[in-house]
């Protein structure tokens, strides 16, 4: 900020500070969520192919294959629950 | 052919149910026939909204549970033709709702010649909220120009790419539209407040409109009208906007900046 700025200058600058700021953090906000949002898009997929390939040989619901991801420290784990009919 | 339409943000309070009422009472008074659908179960507030709070008889739930009909269930608006209202229930069994109920519903909505369903999200990124734009075609993604309110839609626009029945049956994509609220031009004039630019830069939907901070909006839900009908309030007029818009009309984008300059603007400005 220059020394020698008035005060009305030092209200504005001050003022144009905060939505600056936002717009700053939210840039990174939002491209932390973006980056790890595309990679799990294949999941649903996944699943529809998994219920396809099981209902060749036995006969479940869509609900009866449930497919969930988990972070463990820095490894994901892909848990995978089929429920077979009895 | 139906078009169904959630209108969603994640973050509470920044306008959702305020935007689906005058949303859908506008497409109505352009005569397509259109029905405005209450999903935040256990905190029914679009009938008071739209006030229709009195003729409410029986709710979604009962409807899905198959205790009554469409035609019991649905509320006729009384002003504008081609308007009904489908209200929430009040259990607090937030488990109520279930994609095969809902869908149901959806389905019979568009058999008996809905053009538009248009869903009213509760807030939050959970259950509720992915029910209501679980079959949606198109969301109206409500956003207040603040810090949280734009995390929130970021987020929920992941959801509606990711788990949305279009995404899930590999379908096309649910169609975006950014609709701003709450926005204050002389905020944004003095930096303390995202502009429109801004918010389009970080978020980069298509803008759908932009309903400026006003006083008539709290008359209107005072008084159980949806603010579209009020020709004089600013954000009555950007709905009507937003629905040509929508529509297919070009409307040029209004409210975005001051329009008396304040004392001090006058004074150094
Ligand atoms: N353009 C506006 N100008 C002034 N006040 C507004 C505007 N839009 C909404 N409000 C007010 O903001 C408050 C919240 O609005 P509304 O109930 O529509 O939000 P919501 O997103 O549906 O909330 P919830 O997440 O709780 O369902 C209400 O008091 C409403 O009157
Ligand atoms: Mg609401």
């Amino acid at each position: 900020m220059g020394e020698n700025m008035g005060f009305l200058e030092y209200f504005r600058s001050e003022k144009k500070g905060s939505a600056a700021v936002a717009k700053e953090r939210l840039q990174v906000v939002i491209a932390h969520q973006r980056s790890s949002r595309g990679r799990h898009a294949y999941l649903p997929e996944l699943q529809q192919e998994l219920l396809t390939v099981i209902r060749k040989y036995v006969q479940i619901s869509d609900d009866q294959v449930h497919i969930q991801l988990d972070r463990d420290g820095d490894c994901e784990v892909l848990e995978l629950n089929i429920t077979l009919p009895d | 052919m139906s078009r169904i339409i959630v209108v969603t943000s994640g973050k509470g309070g920044v306008g959702k149910t305020t935007t689906a009422a005058a949303f859908a009472t506008g497409l109505a008074m352009h005569g397509h026939k259109t029905v405005v659908i209450d999903f935040d179960v256990g905190l029914r507030n679009l009938d008071l909204i739209m006030g229709c709070e009195r003729r409410v008889v029986y709710d979604f739930v009962n409807l899905i549970n198959g205790d009554a009909n469409l035609n019991q269930t649905l509320v006729r608006d009384k002003r504008i033709k081609e308007l009904y209202i489908l209200p929430a229930s009040q259990t607090r069994d937030k488990e109520a709702l279930n994609l095969g109920g809902v869908g149901r519903v959806m389905e019979e909505l568009m058999k008996e010649g809905f053009e538009y369903i248009i869903c009213d999200s509760p807030a939050g990124i959970e259950s509720g909220a992915q029910m209501a734009m679980y079959f949606a075609d198109e969301a109206l993604v409500v956003t207040n120009p603040e810090v949280s309110s734009l995390r929130d839609s970021d987020r929920m626009l992941g959801i509606l790419a990711s788990k949305s029945r279009r995404a899930v049956e590999g379908d096309d994509p649910i169609k975006e539209h950014l609709l701003i609220t709450r926005y204050d031009p002389e905020r944004v004039e003095t930096g303390d407040m995202l502009s429109v630019e801004d918010i389009i830069e970080l978020l980069r939907v298509p803008l759908l409109g932009v309903v400026p901070e006003s006083e008539g909006v709290l008359q209107c839900s005072n008084a159980g009208e949806p603010v579209i009908l009020n020709e004089k309030d600013h954000a009555g007029q950007a709905y009507a906007d937003v629905v040509a818009r929508f529509l297919g009309e070009e409307r040029p984008h209004r409210f975005l900046t001051q329009e008396k300059k304040g004392l001090l603007k006058r004074l150094f400005g």
